[in-house]
Parts: C-alpha cells; sequence; structure tokens
C-alpha cells in the first residue's frame, strides 16, 4: 500500500483511470448524438492519463493543466494515437469538438482531484482525500449516464422513423428538416390508436384510486394511530404483512373471480382491485404521520366539545397535509404505472388504460418509433408530476414504504 | 364506614367506546382487504387442489339457436321453426333446462312440441336435465301469414331466454394432487427455485450496494442537486413498461444501439442476444432490476445519512481518520439498521417480482422465475390447477420469510 501512495504513483494512476472515464463518455456521447466512428483508444489513454496526472501534482494553476491536456490530446489525435480514436469520415467541426471536450475533461478534473498532492509520499489522508475525488467524480459520470442512457434512447427512438432506425441504430441525431413529422408516431397514436382515450382512462382510474384509498385509510390509519383497544399492535404488523403478499397470487383467483361475475373488461372492475392494493401501504404511511402529531391539539379539541370523527376533521387532517400530499402522490403512482392485473383484466381496445395500451403495441407488426412513443406518453405525465413536487414524494417514500 | 379506594378494573365504557370506535373505522379498510386479499389468497389453496384447465373457468351452460328453415314466401308455405339444442360441456350435465321466447305476430304452430307450452304468443319449453354432450334439433312445423310476412320481422328478432346451469368444476369436490406432483416434477422445479433465488439475491443487494454508492457520492450539498437527485429516480418512478420496453429496444440483438456501439468499438466482433441467450439473459434481469431499484435504497440510506450528526465526523477528523476509516468506523454503523431493513423489505419484493421479467424476456432463455412460472402455466399451458400449486409454495416460501421478517424487524425498530 505504500507503495500506491507515492504522488509519482498516485497521479498517473488516477490520471490514466479518469482519462478511461472521460474517453469512454465522449465516445458514446458523440457516437450518440452523431451516429458516426468514435471510440476509446488505449495507447492515448495511457499516455494523456500519465502525462496529465504528474501535471496536476501540487500544481495550483487548473488553467494551465487543463490547457496543456487539450494541447497533448491535439498532438495525439493528430499522431493517431488520441484518446478517442476519430473515424475518418467524420467532419472538423465534431473533431474539434471532440478534441477540446478530450481535452477539457481530462486537465480540468484531474488538477482538482489531485490538488493536495505532492510529487513525494503521501499522507494516507491526502491519498485517501485524492481518490475520493476521483471516485465522486466517476460516480456522477456513471449515475448520470446509466439514467439518462436509457431515457434520451426512448425519446430520440420515438422521433425516428423506421428507416432510419434500421439504417444506423448509433444516430440519435434529430433530423430537424421533417419538421412536424419528427412527431409523426406521436400523431399515430392519438389519431389511429385511441391514445387520447387511454390517457384520459388512466387518469380517471389514478386518480379515483387515490380518493377511494385516501376515504378508506385515513380513518383505519387514525384508529390504529391513536385509539387503544385490544388487537392494536397486531393491526399495525399485519398491515405490514398484507404488503408482501405477491400480486400475481392474487391475480390468479381475481382473474378468475372476475370472469365468473362478468366483472372483466370493466373499468368498474378495475377500480374494485386497485384501492384495495393501496390501501394498506396507505394506511401504513399515514399511521406513522399520525403518531408523530401532538396528542395535546387533538385532547384540547375533545374537551371544547368536538367528537372523535370532529377532531379527525377539523384538527388531525389539516395538521396533516404535507403527509396526505406525499400519499396522495404515492397511491397515484402506483395506479398509473399498474400493468399485471390491467393486463390481465382487460381485453377489449376500448377500456385499456394507458400501461394497458402500450403492451397492445409491442407486436412485431407495430413499428417500434411507435412503441416508444408509447412509452414516452405514459412516463413524461408521472415524471413532470414527480420532478415538480419532488419534495413530497422523497418524504412520502421514506415515510414508510419500500414497496416497488 | 370508610371505603377504601379501588382502582377500577376491567374496562369501563369509556374504553369500549374508544375500542367500538376504532374498528368502527377500521371496518371499511378491514372488509375490503378481506374481500381482495384474504379470499383469493383462501382460493388458491382450494383451486390448487383441483383439476381445472383455463376452459372449465365457463360452466357448462345450455346452448339454443333459433331459426325459421323452409323460405316462406306465400302465406301457406311450408316452413319449420327449428331450436338447435346443445349441452357446451362434453362431461357434466346441465340441469333445469328452460326457454322461453315470444313467437312474432301471423306465425302459428299447430302441433307443439310435447315439451312446450304456448301461452297467446309466449312459447314456453322445459326440458328438464341434459346429458354431457347432449344435441338436439327440436323442429315445429309453423304455418305463416300475410301478417308475419310483410311485417319483414325475424323470428330471431325477440331473444330467446334460457335458463338451466351445470356444476362448475370449480365448486365440485373432485380433488386431485397432480398439480403439486407437477409442480415438483424433475428438474425444472429446480432450475425455476436457481434463477428466483440468483435473481432475489444478486437483485438484491446489487440494488443496495449501488443505491449505497449513490448516496455516498450525492451526500453533498450544491445547486442543482434536487434535479440530479429527481433523474436518478427516473428508473423507478417510470412505469415499468415503458422501461422495460426501452431496455429491449436498447439491447435489440439487431437494431439495438448498444451492439451498434460495442461493435463500433471494437469490444465485440458479433451482435450479442442479450435478453436470448441462457446465463447473459437471466444476468440483464437481474441489472434490470438493480438498475430500477437502486434509486429507492439510494433515497433511503441518503435520509438516514442526511440525520447523522456531522460533529462526529468533524471528531474523528481531529484525531486523524482517514475518509476510508471514517466510512468504515462511523458511516457504516451508523447504516447499518437501514441496511438490513431494506434488505429484508426488497428481499422479499424482488421474489415476488413479475412484471420485469416478464415484459423483458417472458420467462425464456432461462430466466423462468416463481411468479413468472405461475402465469406460465396457468395461461400458457392453460392449467389453472398448476398454477394455482406454484402460487401455493410462493406463498409456503414468503411465510418463512415473514417469520424471520418479523423477528428481526421488532429488533429493529422497523422503519
Amino acid at each position: 500500500m505504500t507503495f500506491i501512495r507515492q504522488g509519482y504513483v498516485t497521479g498517473p494512476l488516477i490520471g490514466v483511470l479518469w482519462s478511461l472515464t472521460v474517453a469512454i463518455t465522449v465516445s458514446v456521447v458523440m457516437s450518440f448524438a452523431t451516429g458516426e466512428a468514435f471510440r476509446p483508444g488505449g495507447a492515448g489513454i495511457l499516455i494523456a492519463g500519465v502525462a496529465t496526472g504528474l501535471l496536476a501534482l501540487g500544481n495550483r494553476d487548473t488553467t494551465l493543466v487543463a490547457t496543456s491536456a487539450v494541447a497533448l490530446t491535439g498532438a495525439l489525435l493528430l499522431t493517431g494515437l488520441g484518446p478517442v480514436i476519430v473515424g475518418e469520415d467524420v467532419g472538423l467541426r465534431a473533431k474539434v469538438l471532440t478534441l477540446l471536450a478530450v481535452g477539457v475533461a481530462i486537465g480540468y478534473p484531474l488538477s482538482r482531484m489531485l490538488e493536495g498532492c505532492a510529487t513525494g509520499a503521501l499522507d494516507r489522508h491526502d491519498f485517501e482525500a485524492a481518490v475520493i475525488r476521483f471516485l465522486t467524480a466517476f460516480g456522477y459520470v456513471f449515475f448520470t449516464a446509466i439514467v439518462a442512457i436509457p431515457f434520451y434512447v426512448m425519446v430520440m427512438t420515438s422521433l425516428k422513423s423506421q428507416q432510419a432506425l434500421l439504417q444506423n441504430p448509433l444516430d440519435f441525431s434529430l433530423e430537424i428538416t421533417r419538421g412536424w413529422g419528427l412527431f409523426r408516431s406521436y400523431f399515430e397514436l392519438f389519431g389511429q390508436y385511441n391514445f387520447g382515450r387511454y390517457l384520459m382512462v388512466s387518469l380517471i382510474v389514478s386518480v379515483l384510486t387515490v380518493f377511494i384509498t385516501l376515504l378508506f385509510s385515513v380513518p383505519g390509519a387514525y384508529a390504529v394511530a391513536r385509539l387503544r383497544f385490544k388487537g392494536r399492535a397486531m393491526m399495525s404488523r399485519s398491515i405490514l404483512l398484507i404488503y408482501m403478499v405477491p400480486m400475481i397470487v392474487l391475480a390468479l383467483p381475481i382473474y378468475i373471480g372476475f370472469s365468473m361475475a362478468g366483472l372483466r373488461n370493466s373499468i368498474a372492475g378495475i377500480l374494485l382491485i386497485y384501492p384495495v392494493t393501496t390501501i394498506p401501504v396507505a394506511l401504513y404511511m399515514l399511521q406513522g404521520y399520525f403518531r408523530g402529531l401532538p396528542a395535546e391539539v387533538e385532547e384540547a379539541g375533545l374537551m371544547d366539545g368536538l367528537s372523535r370523527l370532529g377532531v379527525i376533521w377539523k384538527i388531525t387532517l389539516p395538521l396533516s397535509l404535507p403527509a396526505l400530499a406525499s400519499v396522495s402522490l404515492y397511491v397515484f403512482m402506483i395506479a398509473w404505472n399498474e400493468f399485471l392485473l390491467a393486463f390481465m383484466l382487460l381485453d377489449d381496445p376500448s377500456k385499456f388504460t394507458l400501461t394497458r395500451g402500450v403492451k397492445m403495441l409491442d407486436s412485431s407488426e407495430i413499428p417500434r418509433q411507435h412503441l416508444m412513443a408509447g412509452a414516452v406518453i405514459s412516463t413524461l405525465p408521472i415524471m413532470a408530476l414527480f420532478l415538480g413536487l419532488e419534495r413530497f414524494m422523497t418524504k412520502g417514500l421514506t415515510a414508510g414504504s419500500v414497496k416497488g | 364506614m370508610v371505603t377504601i379506594p379501588t382502582p377500577p378494573s376491567g374496562t369501563g365504557p369509556l374504553a369500549r367506546r374508544e375500542a367500538r370506535l376504532a374498528w368502527g373505522l377500521l371496518f371499511p379498510t378491514l372488509l375490503s382487504v378481506a374481500l381482495v386479499i384474504i379470499l383469493p389468497l383462501l382460493a388458491i389453496f382450494w383451486i390448487s387442489v383441483k383439476p381445472i384447465e383455463l376452459a372449465d373457468l365457463r360452466p357448462p351452460s345450455p346452448d339454443i339457436y333459433e331459426r325459421l328453415r323452409g323460405n316462406p314466401k306465400a302465406p301457406g308455405d311450408d316452413a319449420t321453426l327449428e331450436y338447435r339444442l346443445r349441452n357446451t360441456s362434453p362431461d357434466t350435465p346441465v340441469t333445469g333446462v328452460t326457454l322461453r321466447d315470444r313467437l312474432p305476430e301471423g306465425l302459428t304452430i299447430p302441433q307443439l312440441d310435447p315439451r312446450c307450452t304456448l301461452d297467446g304468443r309466449d312459447l314456453f319449453c322445459d326440458f328438464g336435465t341434459w346429458e354431457p354432450g347432449f344435441r338436439e334439433r327440436m323442429q315445429m312445423p309453423v304455418e305463416v301469414t300475410a301478417a308475419f310476412l310483410g311485417s319483414g320481422i325475424n323470428v330471431r328478432d325477440s331473444e330467446v331466454s334460457v335458463t338451466g346451469s351445470g356444476a362448475s368444476v370449480l365448486f365440485d369436490t373432485n380433488f386431485t394432487t397432480e398439480n403439486f406432483a407437477r409442480v415438483f416434477d424433475g428438474a425444472e422445479f429446480w432450475s425455476v427455485l436457481g434463477v428466483t433465488l440468483f435473481y432475489t439475491v444478486f437483485g438484491t443487494i446489487g440494488a443496495l450496494v449501488v443505491g449505497l454508492m449513490a448516496a455516498l457520492i450525492l451526500n453533498k450539498d450544491f445547486r442543482g442537486q434536487g434535479v440530479l437527485r429527481g433523474l436518478y429516480l427516473f428508473p423507478y418512478v417510470a412505469p415499468v413498461i415503458a422501461v422495460a420496453f426501452t431496455w429491449v429496444t436498447l439491447f435489440d440483438p439487431f437494431s439495438g444501439s448498444a451492439n451498434a456501439l460495442l461493435l463500433q468499438m471494437g469490444t465485440i466482433t458479433a451482435p450479442i442476444n442479450f435478453f436470448g441467450d441462457r446465463p447473459l439473459a437471466l444476468i440483464m434481469v437481474t441489472v434490470f432490476e438493480i438498475w430500477r431499484y437502486f434509486p429507492l435504497s439510494f433515497l433511503f440510506i441518503l435520509a438516514r445519512m442526511q440525520s447523522i450528526d456531522s460533529d462526529m465526523y468533524e471528531a474523528a477528523d481531529m484525531d486523524g481518520a482517514s475518509p476510508f476509516q471514517q466510512f468504515w468506523y462511523l458511516s457504516v454503523p451508523q447504516l447499518a439498521g437501514i441496511l438490513s431493513v431494506l434488505f429484508l423489505l426488497r428481499f422479499i419484493w424482488t421474489f415476488n417480482k413479475f412484471d420485469d421479467i416478464f415484459l423483458l424476456t417472458g420467462g425464456n432463455a432461462g430466466t423462468r422465475t416463481l411468479t413468472v412460472n405461475v402465469y406460465e402455466q396457468a395461461f400458457a399451458i392453460s392449467n389453472i390447477g398448476a398454477g394455482a400449486a406454484v402460487a401455493v409454495v410462493i406463498f409456503a416460501c414468503l411465510l418463512i420469510f415473514s417469520i424471520f421478517f418479523f423477528r428481526f424487524i421488532s429488533r429493529e425498530e422497523g422503519l
């Protein structure tokens, strides 16, 4: 271990690892953006990493390091040994952009990572701080990539034409010349495939599910949280237990029961089931919040002549509005994303929910970009809602549910 | 006389009122849960010991088809009113079969079938019991008049109402152990169990570890953190159907971008069928599970980390602890509680997971887990009984897990 904790070992090592990260990232980004040939080159990464790593040791001037890295990358590119090897038919603009991106992305962060490191022996603290700065930077790149790439592919595929997709699966550049034609898949989904209706059905089902769930779970949660009765402890535990019954086990008898009762293929049937799957979750989350509210306020209300129900309505509910918002959002998300029950219980295309509608698009006769457009349509509303109300959602999720 | 005050014993009227109110408030929830969760669970046990196929779900019923034969053109032409009678089930009798129909104006039946009576224009027939596979054409000659021919009415315009029912296989007392025999039969069960365990164990641990790493990295305050955190939750918040199909598109062997990218970078020489080859498909669905659920552990771990007092770290810093030592000796013990609770809960929910694998591979290429097997048996092979038997096996596994879980969580004091 002491061998690694020498500045002239640590610097180049982190330099090479970081250069590798940068080279792969830039190659992938450039490939996805232009559809042309970019790939990381081993020798270039090694040379650029070692050189910049050594230069950055103990150097406070970040601009100098970044400029030298750009110059070095440029020189390597000219000799054909660049950290990113660019295909021959790539335009000059893309080449310059790659050069600048690679140089700056290697030089600037490296000089920050190796800020406190001297050329000689390092103490443990400085060494680990440098490693952690590297890991942090790597983590940002890694996590952003794994989340953003699928999302990017989903949106961009939905805007492509079938022909362009088959020709070059890497090319996600927008064909601006197509104008409104870019959104052809969306027009067709809303025009021919009835997606406007599915959107409405999903919205209505989700909102009603939220209402019914709250209607049932608020009194239940209050009883479990505040009132004393025999079996209270058992009750709050069995809520969690119910939470663990897998949906597929329930779906089979529900399918049979609904087939016999004629409830299959009806929105009413779906509305009978959805709330029950969310009531235990909501009850568990709400009772945790109700317990945290001061009981004295409620007792004061009781003393002043309110009934228990009056207390719930006039005191507890107004105090727990933030919790109600989180629970509503969470329940809305579950109902909106629900797939299994909708898939099993709905066969009639005029009654589909959005997720069931997207599943319908998964057929070899329907082009891929329609499927991806369907995915975007089902994702955007819930993402917009979530990003807008992120604060509530995060709180709500951590408040008492790990359900997935 | 002095009375010695004693504390009240038993439940007083106030306590009883409170308990009544509590049960009253809980009643709607309990009722709905009983109907939609407890009842189906009991049903699963019942079905799992019965020989039921998908087709048996439709109970045997009488089937009647009515038409006028002979194509009469003028009053007095020969014509026959025909009812085709059939028992839809080849192996169950139908009892109490009756038929009610309204004859159109201008149509008379001179010779009624002995089983039928006519009251004004209302025809009523009582057939009693039909044997399994019963089939008959009941024909009655009719006389047509000009009123009927001129009206353009079809005999079928009036709905035939039929009664009669057969015992559904669902409720008889035929039991069998064949469903379980079939489930446990041969090597298939063990391979399914093995796949389930691999998926559950690695999916759970992977999501926890990746979530922990993300939380460690993002536990810093800077502008734009909220947006980035929102972005990192995308895999969890987006509908499973959208992200699963995106992965299928991305990793498609022919037109997928992942293959094109790897080919171009020279990492591989021929396209890889990510979701179609045997060991790889299982790894891919596990990676998908990790990808989809790391945000959840990330969120929980981050919430716990931000509640840890920073004084402790400052003190450790003063004492010369390096960052890794601080992580190992301070953070990890603080996070142990949330990590173990997360592990247990996620373990059970990953075990229960159905949608993800079903949408990615459909359970093919060695990715069939127990939950996918329920669907496979019940709907693909149309053997509802066998599907229910698999569900019972799942339930038994969960019971074992939850006993363990409750022992543990009462010590860990929940979330």
